[in-house]
């Protein structure tokens, strides 16, 4: 079974390389960006099992070590199997 | 004293701080692999800088996880001192045995040169005795950017956990002298307990006389200054 980890800056943490990414996208001529933030996917692939279990693991997983939790959040989800 | 010096997948500054230890304070210093789980009954224990994990994730982040740190936190919780330097620091946080987090400089690039800083606070092992004592220390870093949320620096300040700050040659900090957007212009921190001290600034890198600059080995004679745990 698939899981995936998403993890994002808080809001109130300056995303230093989204507002490079922003500049160079204002470059490009994509004028109408207001703000971009950049975060990380994690694709986690577990026994088939349990959904429950699997994303208590999941959580687990980024409590522990995929976020910091001093300045990162994360959502995790299952992909129907 | 007896200094361990922990060598992670990717350190490159702990040949230094052993240097440092033998060659500069006449005493002793032993590296402990991070996959040991015996520190070998240290005085002090020192986490160099470099790139451990190849910074993956986020620096220090797989470093953190380390069989060592077992060894790292009880030293910790027993009082010992102990001292993150650069890639050490972020290790430190990350681990949790420190307060706040580093991540990407402000001007996204890697920060290689001397910097100012101020001893911010005497109450740690590491900078006892040196009270407003401005010294300029190697930088190097792509992830130095102190962040902590408002209550934890209210605290930080509050109780005097900030170790060096980022100044200008005169000792003053302001925005023009922070040179990774820290907030704070925060350049080290301890623990509230005040054994456990991390700083990105390299001290290991000037303190001897063929490397122009001695003013990093202040930082590790106060450790002497001490005594032994």
């Amino acid at each position: 079974m698939k899981g995936t980890v998403t993890v994002r800056l808080k809001g109130g943490v300056l995303d230093v390389e989204g507002k490079a990414i922003e500049g160079a996208l204002g470059r490009l001529g994509f004028a109408d960006v207001a703000a971009v933030r950049v975060g990380k996917v994690f694709e986690v692939t577990l026994p088939d099992g349990d959904p429950d279990a699997a994303r208590a693991t999941l959580e687990a997983m980024a409590a522990q070590l995929l976020a910091n939790p001093v300045m990162e959040t994360f959502e995790v989800a299952l992909e129907p199997s | 004293m007896r200094f361990a010096v922990v060598s992670f997948p990717g350190s490159n500054c702990d040949d230094d701080c052993v240097r440092v230890v033998r060659e500069v304070l006449g005493e002793s210093a032993h590296k402990v692999w991070h996959g040991d789980d015996d520190l070998g009954a240290p005085d002090v224990v020192l986490l160099p800088g470099g790139f451990s994990y190849g910074d993956y994730l986020r620096c220090g982040a797989i470093a953190a996880g380390s069989p060592i740190m077992g060894a790292v936190r009880r030293f910790a919780a027993a009082g010992g001192p102990i001292l993150g330097i650069c890639n050490g620091f972020q290790i430190l946080t990350e681990a949790g045995l420190l307060p706040g987090a580093l991540h990407r400089n402000a001007g996204l690039s890697f920060i290689c040169r001397d910097q100012h800083v101020r001893v911010a606070s005497d109450a740690s092992p590491f900078t006892a005795g040196l009270s407003d004592r401005v010294l300029r220390l190697p930088i190097a870093h792509h992830d130095g950017n102190y962040h902590a949320d408002a209550e934890t620096l209210r605290r930080l300040e509050g109780e005097g956990q900030v170790v060096l700050r980022y100044c200008d040659a005169a000792g003053d900090s302001h925005d023009a002298a922070n040179p990774n957007g820290s907030v704070g212009h925060i350049a080290g921190v301890r623990n509230a307990a005040g054994n456990v001290v991390g700083m990105m600034p390299h001290p290991e890198r000037c303190a001897e006389p063929l490397l122009g600059n001695e003013d990093g080995r202040t930082l590790f004679e106060a450790v002497l200054r001490q005594g032994s745990v």
